[in-house]
C-alpha cells in the first residue's frame, strides 16, 4: 500500500473531489500561485487552473462569506484558512451565516461549504496563531467538525466532508502535515461521526483526537513496556457529530478514562466528553475522569516551554499513571 | 417518706444487674439486714440486703428484669405511706472499659450475612442502599459501589487502595474472596436428604479424586466467619431435653384442621415462635456485644426479635431472617419461613433477607442428629441447636413411660449472657414448647 | 449625496426632481405596459398596508422581538426587484419585508412568520429579519449589519462560476457601509469582476445616528472609486428613477460582469425598529415633510394619474384590496399553529432532514 504524508493525503482528496465534481472550488490565501502556505495545495493550480484554484486577498470575512453565498447556489467551495486562528476574523460568516442559514430559512437553504486549515500550537508562532477552536465550532448546531490525526483519516474524511451537504469545519495540523502513513490508492471514504480505536487495551481508555492521538500512542507504548498497563486509545476523528457510543463501550471495558486534548481547559471538547461519560457510564467508572489539556494561558512563544504547555508523550504518560492509580 | 432502694453496685465491673428473685413480697415487714432478693451480676448472684426497717411497700423491678445500677428496685416505708411514682427502669448505660475485649468492629456497623452466589436470575434482586457508619462517608468509585451491592459486600468493611483511600473495583473483588460475614451454624435442609457421592460399597480405589479445589465465595465467607466467631466469642453451652409430645400433638391437630387450606406447620415453625417468645421473657439474650470505633464496649439491647434459621444451600448455608417474630403468629412465621427457604435455595435472597437477625435457630433434627452445639452468628448473643425428636423411656410420676424427647442446646456468648440468664432462657423456651398452646395466644 | 449638510441632501449627479421626465421616459419605464405600471403601484401599496398591519399586530403583542418597517422606502424594493431576470438574485438586511413582497412572496406566509407560526415562510424559525425564498432568488433577511454583503458577493460569484448571465443585488443601509466585511466585499467584487450591484438604501439614519455622524470621506456610493468600481445615485422616492438607474448598473453586471455601488436616497417614516424612540434624532416636522412631499406611493400615484394609467376608482380598489389582503394574512397567522418543541432540531442539518442520504454517524445533537 502506498505510504504518503498527511499533506499529500489532503492534496489527493482535494484533487480527487475537484476531478469528480465540477462545482468544487478551492479558495484561500496563497493556495494557487504560491502552492499553498504549507504546500498542501501544491500542484493543484497547474492541474485544475485558476477557475478552480483561487487565490484570495487577505479578507477572511469577505471571502469566507462569499464562499457561503456561492454555496447557496450550488457551488461547493473548499475554503482554506491559512491558520484556523483566523476564523475569528470571519466568525460572523461562519457561525452566524454558514451555521444558521438553513435554520433561519426554515430548511430552504443548505450550505455545502468546507472550511479547512491547520489548527494547532507547537510551532512557536505565538498566542494569536495557535488556536484550536474545535470546541467553539462544535458548540454551534448547524456545523460539523472534523479533526483527523493520520493521513488515512485525513483523506477519507476530507472527501466525505466535501460531499457533505452541510458546512464542515476541517481542522488539520501543521506538525502532522509531514507524518507518513499507509493510504490506499483506491478510493475510499470515511463517514463523519465514526471514531476509531487506534490501539486496543484493557486498563485505561484514552479518548483523544488530532495530534494528541500520536502523543497518546507513544505514551501507551511506554505504559505497556515499562508499567505493564494496557491502554486503549479512542480517536474521535469527528467532534460533531460525536461517536460517543464507541467511547462508552471502551469505558465499559476499562473503567478508567483519560481525555487528552490540545485544548485550553475551560469548556473544551473534553468538558463535553466528561459530562457525557459520567452521565451515561457512571456505574462503569472506577475512578474520576481525568483530563490532560493545554496549560491554561495564551500560547507562549518560548519553544521549550511551549512543548510543556501542550500535551506531549511525557505529560500523557504521567496523566495516564495518575488515572490508573 | 418511703425509702427507694436502687440497684446497688455489687461488683467493680457490674453495669447492670438482674433481679432474679424477690424473697419478700409487697406488704411484708422488713428489718434492717433482711435479704430482700437475689441479684445476678456480671460475676455472680448476690443478695439484696435491706438497710431499713419498715414494710416493703412497692416492688418496681419484677423478677427477672434487668436493671441498671442506680435504678429503683423497691420502696420500703411505713405502712400506708405514699410511695413515689417511679418511671420504668432506666436502660443500662454503657461504661467505658479499658480492659474490655476489643473486637475491631465499630458498634454501629451492620454485618451482612452470606451472599449466595447470585447467578443471572430472571427476577432482579433489589439491592438496598449499603449503609455507611453515621458520620463516616465512604469513598468508593461508582463501579465498586455497584459491584459491592451486587455481591452483598458491605463497603465499610472493605479497605480502599485507590487515591485517598478510595475503594475501587479490585478492592471489592479482593474483599469478596476474603470477606467477613455471619458464621452460620451447621446446615439444615427441609426434607431433602443430604447429598453424598453414591459409590458402590464394594468399590476399590481412592475415596475421591485428589484435587486442589479453590474455595468458593460462599465457603470462604463461611470459613472466615466461623473462625472469627469461635475465636472471638467466649462460647458456653447449655443443654436441655424437652418433652416434645405436646408440641407434636398440637402440630398434628392444627395441620389436620388446616389441611384443606394447604397449610402445613413444621416443628421448626413452633420453635422459631417459641424462641421469639422466650426472648421476650429473657430479653438479655436478644442483645449484642458491641465495641465502638473508639473502643467502647456496650451491650446493644434489641427491641425486636428477628429470628433467623439455617438453610442448607448449594456449597454452603445461609440464615434467612424472620423479622419481628415476636409479633407474628406461628402461621405467619411458617409461611414466611417457607418462602425464605425456597428463595434461599433458588439463590434469590436479597441482603435484607439474610441480615439483621438477633437470634438463630439451627435444626438438624431432619438429619437424625440427636444433639449438637452450634456456633454463634455474630453479632447474636446465642444460637439454639435443635436435635431430632426421639422416643425414649422417661420417668413420669415415678413410672417409666415412653416419652418424645427433643434435645435443645443453647450456645451462649458469655460476655452478654451469663449461665443463669441462659438457663432462664432455656427454661422459658422449654415452658413454651411443652405448653405450646401458649404460642397461640 | 453630500455628506456635509443636515439639510435635504444634494446629490453629485443631477438630482432627479419628483417625477422627472427623464426617468419616466427611459425605455425601461416607457416600455412598461399599463398593467405593469399598475402592478408596480399595487405592489408598493401592498407593502405599505402589510407593514401597517404588522405594526398593529406587534402592538397587540402578536409579534415578538424586532420589527423593522419599510414604510416610506417602498419604491426602492419595488423598483429594483421589478428588474430581476431569471438569474438575478436579491439579498438584503433585516428591513426585508418590502423586498420579500416585491419578489412575490405570499403575505400569509410572511405574516405567519412574524407571528412565529409553523406556517410561516421560515416555519416560524426566522422571524421578521429572516424572510427567505430561494425559489424567487431571494436570499434573506439578515440580522448582522453588513453580514449579508459577502453573501451577496458569493451569489454573484456563483452566477459567474456557473457561466450564467445574471446579477446579484446586495442591499444594505447607510449604517452598514463602514463594516469591515463590506469593504472586503467591495474589494473582492472589484478584484474579480463579479456581477454584483451593491445597493445602499440611504434613509439617512443608521438607527439613531445620522449618516453625517457615521461616515467619513466620499459619499457612500462614491467610495466605489477607491476600488475602481462604477457608482451612482438615485432618488429612492421615485420608482421610475430607481428603475432607470438600477437598469444601467444591472446591465453592467450582467453583460460585463462588473460590480457597482448605487446609493439610493430614501426615507423611513417609522423608527429603526418599532421600539425605536426616534424623537432623539429627528423631528416630527422632518418626517411630516417627507410624508407630504416625498412619499413614494403618493408620488407614483400622481404620476400614474397624470399618465392616465390610474383612476380614482382603481386607486380606491387597489387600496381596499391591499388592506383586505393584509387583514387576511393576519387572520391566517392568528389561526395557524405554532411549531412544536420537536421542530427545534429540524432544519438544522441537511443530513438530518434527509435521512435517506445520510452518511454520517454518531450523535449530532446533545443535551
Amino acid at each position: 500500500m502506498p505510504v504518503i504524508t498527511y499533506r499529500e493525503a489532503i492534496r489527493h482528496a482535494l484533487a480527487e473531489e475537484l476531478e469528480r465534481d465540477p462545482n468544487v472550488v478551492v479558495m484561500g490565501e496563497e493556495v494557487a500561485q504560491f502552492n499553498g502556505a504549507y504546500k498542501v495545495t501544491e500542484g493543484l493550480l497547474a492541474k485544475f487552473g485558476p477557475k478552480r484554484i483561487v487565490d484570495t486577498p487577505i479578507s477572511e470575512a469577505g471571502f469566507i462569506g462569499m464562499g457561503v453565498g456561492a454555496s447557496m447556489l450550488g457551488v461547493r467551495p473548499v475554503m482554506e484558512l491559512m491558520f484556523w486562528s483566523f476564523y475569528s476574523v470571519a466568525f460572523d460568516q461562519i457561525l452566524n451565516n454558514a451555521a444558521n442559514l438553513r435554520y433561519m430559512s426554515g430548511g430552504q437553504i443548505n450550505v455545502p461549504i468546507v472550511i479547512r486549515g491547520p489548527a494547532n500550537g507547537g510551532t512557536n508562532v505565538g498566542a494569536t496563531h495557535s488556536h484550536t477552536p474545535e470546541n467553539v465550532l462544535a458548540n454551534h448546531p448547524g456545523v460539523k467538525v472534523v479533526v483527523p490525526a493520520t493521513p488515512y483519516d485525513a483523506k477519507g474524511l476530507l472527501k466525505t466532508a466535501i460531499r457533505d451537504n452541510d458546512p464542515v469545519m476541517f481542522l488539520e495540523n501543521t506538525i502532522l502535515y509531514g507524518d507518513k502513513g499507509e493510504v490506499p490508492a483506491e478510493e475510499y471514504l470515511i463517514p463523519l461521526g465514526k471514531a476509531d480505536i487506534k490501539r486496543a487495551g484493557t486498563d485505561l481508555t484514552i479518548v483523544t483526537y488530532g495530534r494528541s492521538v500520536i502523543h497518546s500512542l507513544q505514551a501507551a507504548e511506554i505504559l505497556q513496556k515499562e508499567h505493564n498497563r494496557s491502554v486503549e486509545i479512542v480517536d474521535l476523528r469527528t467532534i460533531r457529530p460525536l461517536d460517543i457510543d464507541t467511547v462508552l463501550a471502551s469505558v465499559a471495558k476499562t473503567h478508567r478514562v483519560l481525555i487528552v486534548e490540545e485544548q485550553k481547559p475551560f469548556a473544551s471538547v473534553g468538558s463535553q466528553l466528561a459530562y457525557m461519560i459520567q452521565r451515561e457510564a457512571f456505574d462503569e467508572l472506577d475512578g474520576p475522569i481525568h483530563r490532560l489539556t493545554t496549560v491554561d494561558s495564551p500560547a507562549i512563544y518560548s519553544p521549550p516551554v511551549e512543548t510543556e504547555q501542550l500535551p506531549n508523550p511525557n505529560r500523557v504518560l504521567k496523566a495516564a499513571l495518575e488515572a490508573l492509580a | 417518706m418511703a425509702q427507694i432502694i436502687d440497684m446497688p453496685k455489687l461488683s467493680d465491673t457490674m453495669t447492670v444487674g438482674t433481679l432474679v428473685k424477690w424473697l419478700k413480697k409487697e406488704g411484708d415487714a422488713v428489718k434492717s439486714g433482711a435479704i430482700l432478693g437475689e441479684i445476678e451480676t456480671d460475676k455472680a448472684t448476690m443478695e439484696l440486703e435491706s438497710f431499713f426497717d419498715g414494710t416493703l411497700l412497692k416492688i418496681y423491678a419484677p423478677a427477672g428484669s434487668q436493671i441498671a445500677i442506680g435504678a429503683p428496685l423497691c420502696a420500703i416505708g411505713k405502712p400506708g405511706e405514699i410511695v413515689p411514682d417511679v418511671p420504668a427502669p432506666v436502660a443500662p448505660t454503657p461504661i467505658l472499659k479499658d480492659d474490655a475485649p476489643a473486637p475491631h468492629k465499630p458498634a454501629t456497623e451492620r454485618i451482612p450475612a452470606l451472599t449466595p452466589p447470585l447467578a443471572a436470575t430472571a427476577q432482579p434482586v433489589v439491592h438496598p442502599e449499603i449503609p455507611s457508619s453515621p458520620g463516616q462517608r465512604i469513598k468508593i468509585s461508582p463501579l465498586a459501589k455497584k459491584l459491592a451491592a451486587e455481591k452483598g459486600i458491605d463497603p465499610t468493611r472493605v479497605t480502599g487502595t485507590g487515591p485517598g483511600g478510595r475503594i475501587v473495583r479490585d478492592d471489592v473483588i479482593a474483599a469478596e474472596t476474603a470477606p467477613k460475614s455471619q458464621a452460620p451454624a451447621a446446615a439444615t435442609t427441609k426434607g431433602a436428604a443430604p447429598a453424598f457421592v453414591s459409590a458402590s460399597l464394594l468399590a476399590k480405589g481412592p475415596v475421591q479424586e485428589e484435587k486442589l479445589v479453590p474455595v468458593s465465595n460462599i465457603r470462604g465467607i463461611i470459613a472466615k466467619r466461623l473462625v472469627e466467631s469461635k475465636t472471638q466469642i467466649p462460647h458456653f453451652y447449655l443443654d436441655v431435653e424437652i418433652d416434645a409430645g405436646p408440641l407434636l400433638e398440637l402440630r398434628q391437630q392444627l395441620n389436620a384442621a388446616l389441611e384443606k387450606s394447604g397449610v402445613k406447620l413444621s416443628v421448626n415453625d413452633f420453635i422459631l415462635k417459641a424462641s421469639a417468645e422466650a426472648l421476650r421473657r429473657v430479653p438479655t439474650v436478644n442483645s449484642s456485644w458491641e465495641v465502638s470505633a473508639a473502643g467502647q464496649a456496650s451491650i446493644h439491647q434489641h427491641p425486636a426479635a428477628h429470628v433467623s434459621f439455617a438453610v442448607a444451600i448449594e456449597d454452603g448455608l445461609i440464615t434467612p431472617v424472620v423479622r419481628d417474630a415476636h409479633l407474628k403468629t406461628v402461621f405467619a412465621i411458617s409461611d414466611e419461613a417457607k418462602s425464605l427457604a425456597k428463595r434461599a435455595k433458588d439463590k434469590k435472597l436479597a441482603p435484607n433477607d439474610f441480615t439483621g437477625g438477633t437470634f438463630c435457630v439451627s435444626n438438624l433434627g431432619m438429619m437424625g442428629i440427636d444433639h449438637f452445639s452450634a456456633i454463634i452468628n455474630p453479632p447474636n448473643a446465642a444460637i439454639l441447636a435443635v436435635g431430632t425428636t426421639v422416643k425414649k423411656p422417661v420417668v413420669k410420676n415415678d413410672q417409666i413411660v415412653i416419652g418424645q424427647r427433643m434435645s435443645l442446646t443453647l450456645s451462649v456468648d458469655h460476655r452478654v449472657v451469663d449461665g443463669a440468664v441462659g438457663a432462664q432462657f432455656l427454661a422459658a423456651l422449654r415452658q413454651l414448647l411443652e405448653s405450646p398452646a401458649l404460642l397461640l395466644i | 449625496m453630500s455628506n456635509k449638510s443636515n439639510a435635504t441632501p444634494a446629490k453629485q449627479d443631477a438630482a432627479p426632481a419628483v417625477g422627472t421626465p427623464q426617468s419616466h421616459l427611459a425605455p425601461i419605464n416607457a416600455n412598461l405596459s399599463k398593467e405593469a405600471k399598475v402592478g408596480l403601484y399595487r405592489t408598493m401599496v401592498r407593502i405599505r398596508r402589510f407593514e401597517e398591519r404588522s405594526l398593529r399586530a406587534y402592538q397587540a403583542k402578536k409579534i415578538g422581538g424586532f420589527l423593522h418597517l419599510y414604510i416610506g422606502q417602498e419604491a426602492v424594493a419595488v423598483g429594483c426587484c421589478s428588474l430581476m431576470g431569471a438569474n438575478d438574485h436579491v439579498i438584503t438586511a433585516y428591513r426585508d419585508h418590502g423586498h420579500a413582497i416585491a419578489v412575490g412572496m405570499d403575505l400569509n406566509a410572511l405574516m405567519a412568520e412574524v407571528y412565529g407560526k409553523a406556517t410561516g415562510c421560515s416555519k416560524g424559525k426566522g422571524g421578521s429579519m429572516h424572510y427567505f425564498d430561494p425559489s424567487r432568488n431571494f436570499w434573506g433577511g439578515h440580522g448582522i449589519v453588513g453580514g449579508q454583503i459577502p453573501l451577496g458577493v458569493g451569489l454573484a460569484y456563483g452566477v459567474k462560476y456557473k457561466g450564467l448571465k445574471g446579477a446579484s443585488m446586495a442591499f444594505m443601509g447607510d449604517g452598514a457601509v463602514n463594516q469591515g466585511a463590506v469593504h472586503e466585499s467591495y474589494n473582492l467584487a472589484a478584484l474579480w469582476n463579479l456581477p454584483v450591484v451593491f445597493v445602499i438604501e440611504n434613509n439617512r439614519y443608521s438607527m439613531g445616528t445620522s449618516q453625517e455622524r457615521s461616515s467619513a470621506g466620499f459619499g457612500l456610493a462614491e467610495r466605489g472609486r477607491a476600488y475602481g468600481m462604477a457608482w451612482g445615485t438615485c432618488d429612492g422616492h421615485n420608482v421610475y428613477d430607481v428603475r432607470a438607474t438600477m437598469d444601467k448598473f444591472l446591465k453592467l453586471a450582467r453583460d460585463e460582469s462588473k460590480p457597482s455601488i448605487v446609493e439610493v436616497d430614501t426615507y423611513r417614516y417609522r423608527g429603526h425598529s418599532v421600539a425605536d424612540p426616534d424623537k432623539t434624532y429627528r423631528t416630527r416636522g422632518e418626517i411630516e415633510d417627507y410624508q407630504n412631499t416625498k412619499d413614494p406611493i403618493s408620488l407614483f400615484q400622481k404620476t400614474l394619474l397624470d399618465e392616465g394609467v390610474l383612476t380614482d376608482a382603481l386607486i380606491e380598489q387597489i387600496d381596499t384590496e391591499a388592506r383586505a389582503e393584509a387583514d387576511r394574512s393576519a387572520d391566517f397567522a392568528e389561526a395557524s399553529p405554532y411549531p412544536t418543541v420537536e421542530d427545534l432540531q429540524k432544519d438544522v442539518y441537511w443530513e438530518v432532514d434527509n435521512p435517506a442520504q445520510k452518511t454520517s454517524q454518531g450523535r449530532i445533537f446533545f443535551s
